[in-house]
């Protein structure tokens, strides 16, 4: 067997852990969910028998102690977080072997970006959850990267194999990486802005999100922490695109002897670039933050989506290195 | 608002209190000043030019405009532009006479350097600076100001914590500032102030107080500092793109190897140049290309993909001297302040044309343009009528450096070197029109008045040469030649822009400024310590602007430092999940 075959083998076996973890992340969600609706019935008796008659709003904001606090380890999430690992594990394999057989950086094409991005995004879950808990987090990073992963296998699939002069330069480990990096916190960032928009529109009373089939979002930290979770991410991956369009416009002095053309790839490199700036704006304008901010990341995230698909697929221009003929 | 902080309308980054703002919208009046209400019509011209700048100037403003111009970016990537592909311009406006010619009445093919669009982010610029530059102001003076007054009570912080301690509420002050200046006498962590307040009676929910020793401190000054180098450096890179834009020069040359051209206007097949670019800033040195490499992918995978491409140049300098340099593609050649980037790559055939007198009616290289990845290259041959009286002669065809002859005998390339070179030609006759002295397009040959030659059968006369062939001209036209060597040819993109230095440090600079403005913290602690009933008291509070989550590690960090500190309670009032 290649060595290629082999990396291919092992991107599969990655997504199926990856997808095991999100069925552990969702089945966690679930049981949570029940802990709350009894929490909810403990409240509700107390209440009933006139003991104590804590708020009732109390028992939503975490702080229905002692049941918690001596809650038994959530081992669907454990499980989550385990194949998480294991399939984070795979993938670097996977990438490093890809590498191996294409005999260069594992990310010149849109195969291997979905599975570097992936690859990130994965990695920044798991370590920031070394430092806090964002197991909430799971099923959504995984259900996400292991569709990106599957659709990259499916649609985005070439052989490993060596790439043209104009991408033979360092700048392709460093612009390349560092667009590839800002991709994966970005995604990390949108599932936690389109939580707190959830979580918003749910505490708000929306008639759609007050069905008890949304319970789970009860569990999801405010709005106001998911918030700044968001933000702090948002802010590093706007300090690193901003990196990537001035490496890019670097690497294209070089390459193509002019550091900025309008390119279809430049021009929504600038488009992201701009949606972002506006969202950190937006966050300091009164009346804009919270809510509305959130929603320029939702439609920063969507422009950087489409800027890799839409723009590699549809658009000619000078960055159609997708290998998809 | 205070004179000393200058804040932009519809700016809320304060430093929080730690209270759970709204997440749907902020309070207004958050920030200190009433919500802007338009107060336009009593105000006459001038408030109203006043007002209209205090807008322009707003964050609200600055945000709309920020989506506009993400908006505005959009056409440009779906509608084809006149800077990158002016031949698909022509293609549209040919396909949607209409609507191509409406979209083109609004600059929708030059978006970027359309009115709309300059005008939205020149606005957007006019707004930043109107909005920095007093903040640069306001800021410069905070940088010589003395850390915030010391509050009275510490409870509404979002960290306050209390404790007690043996030691002297003086040995307490020096510790805590000595621990926020930090080790570097020159770079303090914290600008801290030391001080001292009288004994004060009980007031509303202040106890009483003895006399007590304060620390005032705060940090992340360069945090402002980032932001404005940010805004400005902006500002820089904008113009100086504009000033590189009115200097460049750029041209274009095709040469073949062992020719050479001088870096003169006449000499570039095209050459385009800023407005306020003068010829005589070329320097005349020249170049001649000795020698041009190119490698394939042979594996399967991906066979026939470009895998290098190497000129090889002497540069003649106008001082005399010369050397010998390299071209390839990722490494342009720099010259006398000018980049020559290896562009293009090709084959030119020599051919030569004697015409029905056996006059050489044309003797020269043709460059073939290579119009896929197996170098299947399309060139014209216009003969000009050298002996009197005959026809001139219209040769059109392709170049294929490894050619395979097909059954129906069609020919194609099949890999881009030169391994079994063909050349395919059809042949015209007629007036090509090269006496009339109009410049034509030397790769482009209109047959519309000429006559094709064709066989006994009415089928086109196609010539079939591999080098070294001669072979006869349907129709007694004479003999066509193709050279035993195959030289190749390169295209050469010769640029020059005196910006791009500025360019890159004011991008790396606004990189600079934005990293700062992100994430250097922006900190203040107050200390206060008062001896009651023979014991020490120390109170300790902590305030960040934005969202901090290294807040409460600062204070417990400075709480280790205190001698002897025992903490009563840990008071978090910020809100955790």
């Amino acid at each position: 067997m290649e060595i290629g075959d082999l990396s291919d083998l092992l991107v599969w076996a990655a997504a199926t852990t990856l997808a095991l973890a999100m069925i552990a992340f969702a089945i966690d969600l679930g049981r949570r969910t029940d802990e709350r609706l009894e929490a909810r019935t403990e409240t509700r008796a107390a209440i009933g028998a006139g003991v104590g008659a804590p708020e009732a709003g109390s028992a939503s904001g975490g702080g229905s102690v002692p049941a918690e606090s001596s809650a038994p380890p959530r081992r669907a999430a454990g499980i989550g977080m385990s194949t998480s690992w294991l399939g984070t594990i795979l993938l670097g394999v996977a990438i490093l072997l890809r590498g191996v057989a294409a005999g260069r950086t594992p990310w010149a094409n849109m195969y291997e970006f979905t599975l570097v991005g992936s690859f990130v995004a994965m990695t920044v879950f798991l370590v920031w959850n070394l430092r806090r808990d964002v197991r909430f987090l799971g099923a959504f990073v995984t259900g996400l990267v292991t569709l990106f992963i599957v659709v990259g296998l499916n649609s985005f699939h070439v052989a490993a194999t060596g790439v043209q002069p104009a991408l033979q330069n360092y700048w392709l480990v460093i612009h390349v990486g560092v667009a590839i990096a800002a991709t994966g916190i970005f995604t990390i960032a949108f599932v936690l802005s389109a939580l707190q928009l959830l979580r918003d529109a749910r505490d708000t009373g929306s008639p759609f999100l007050t069905r008890p089939g949304f319970r789970w979002l009860d569990r999801m930290p405010t709005p106001t922490s998911l918030e700044s979770m968001s933000f702090r991410l948002n802010a590093v991956g706007f300090v690193m695109w901003t990196f990537t369009i001035i490496g890019g416009a670097i690497w294209a002095e070089d390459a193509w002897g002019r550091y900025w053309g309008w390119d279809p790839k430049e021009v929504w490199s600038f488009i992201i670039w701009v949606v972002y700036a506006a969202y950190l704006h937006a966050r300091t304008t009164r009346g804009w933050s919270g809510r509305r901010a959130a929603w320029f990341v939702v439609v920063g995230y969507a422009c950087v989506l489409f800027n890799f698909t839409g723009v590699n697929l549809i658009f000619n221009g000078k960055h159609s290195y997708s290998g998809i003929s | 608002m205070s004179e000393r902080t200058y804040r932009p309308e519809g700016i809320a980054d304060d430093f929080t209190t730690g209270a759970p703002t709204s997440t749907a919208d902020a309070v207004p009046g958050a920030a200190g000043q009433p919500p802007s209400a338009p107060r336009a019509p009593q105000l006459g011209w001038r408030g109203m030019l006043r007002w209209t700048w205090r807008q322009l100037t707003s964050m609200r403003v600055a945000l709309m405009l920020l989506m506009l111009l993400a908006v505005a970016a959009l056409p440009g990537s779906i509608l084809p532009q006149r800077d990158q592909d002016p031949s698909a311009v022509v293609e549209y406006l040919g396909e949607h006479p209409t609507a191509g010619e409406w979209l083109d009445r609004f600059g929708f093919f030059d978006v970027y350097t359309s009115v709309w669009f300059s005008a939205i982010y020149l606005l957007l610029l006019v707004s930043l600076v109107g909005c920095i530059v007093p903040r640069t102001i306001a800021h410069a003076r905070a940088l010589r100001a003395r850390p915030p007054r010391t509050p009275v009570r510490f409870e509404r912080f979002p960290v306050h914590v209390t404790g007690t301690t043996a030691e002297s509420p003086d040995e307490v002050a020096a510790a805590a500032a000595a621990h926020l200046r930090g080790r570097w006498r020159r770079m303090p962590t914290f600008r801290v102030e030391a001080g001292a307040e009288d004994a004060r009676p009980a007031r509303g929910k202040v106890p009483a107080r003895p006399a007590t020793r304060t620390v005032a401190a705060e940090r992340g000054y360069l945090r402002e500092t980032g932001n404005l180098l940010f805004h400005l450096a902006l500002v820089g890179l904008v113009i100086s793109v504009a000033v590189g834009q009115l200097l460049h020069y750029r041209g274009q040359a095709i040469i073949t190897e062992d020719r050479g051209f001088a870096n003169a206007v006449v000499d570039y097949d095209t050459f385009e140049s800023g407005a306020w670019f003068s010829p005589e800033s070329l320097v005349p040195f020249a170049m001649t290309l000795d020698a041009f490499e190119s490698e394939f992918a042979t594996d399967t995978v991906a066979f026939a993909q470009s895998r290098d491409f190497t000129a090889e140049v002497t540069v003649h300098e106008p001082d005399g001297s010369s050397r010998a340099e390299t071209i390839k593609v990722n490494h342009p050649l720099d010259v006398d302040g000018a980049k020559i980037y290896l562009q293009g790559n090709g084959y030119a055939p020599e051919i030569s044309v004697t015409d029905a007198e056996g006059a050489t009616a044309f003797d020269g290289r043709v460059p073939f343009l290579p119009e896929d990845q197996v170098y299947t290259s399309r060139g014209v041959v216009k003969v000009p009528d050298v002996s009197p009286g005959l026809d001139q002669i219209g040769l059109i065809g392709y170049f294929l450096p490894t050619a395979v002859l097909n059954d129906d005998g069609t020919a194609e390339s099949v890999f881009p070197l030169p391994e079994d070179p063909l050349l395919v030609l059809e042949v015209y006759r007629g007036d090509l029109g090269l006496d009339e002295g109009v410049p034509q397009n030397v790769y482009r040959l209109d047959t519309a008045n000429l006559t094709a030659s064709v066989d006994d059968d009415g089928e086109r006369v196609t010539l079939l040469l591999e080098p070294g062939d001669t072979v006869e001209l349907p129709d007694g036209l004479g003999t066509v030649t193709l050279g035993e060597d195959v030289p190749r040819f390169v295209a050469l993109d010769l640029r020059h822009d005196p910006s791009l230095a500025w360019v890159l440090s004011f991008a790396l600079l606004a990189l600079l400024g934005l990293t700062g403005s992100l994430f250097l913290p922006r900190r203040r602690v107050w200390v206060r310590s008062w001896t009651s009933d023979g014991v020490t008291q120390v109170e300790v509070a902590g305030l960040a602007r934005g969202d901090d989550a290294g807040l409460e590690p600062e204070v417990d960090r400075l709480l280790t430092a205190l001698p002897g500190l025992e903490r009563a309670r840990p008071t978090r009032t910020s809100e955790e999940d």
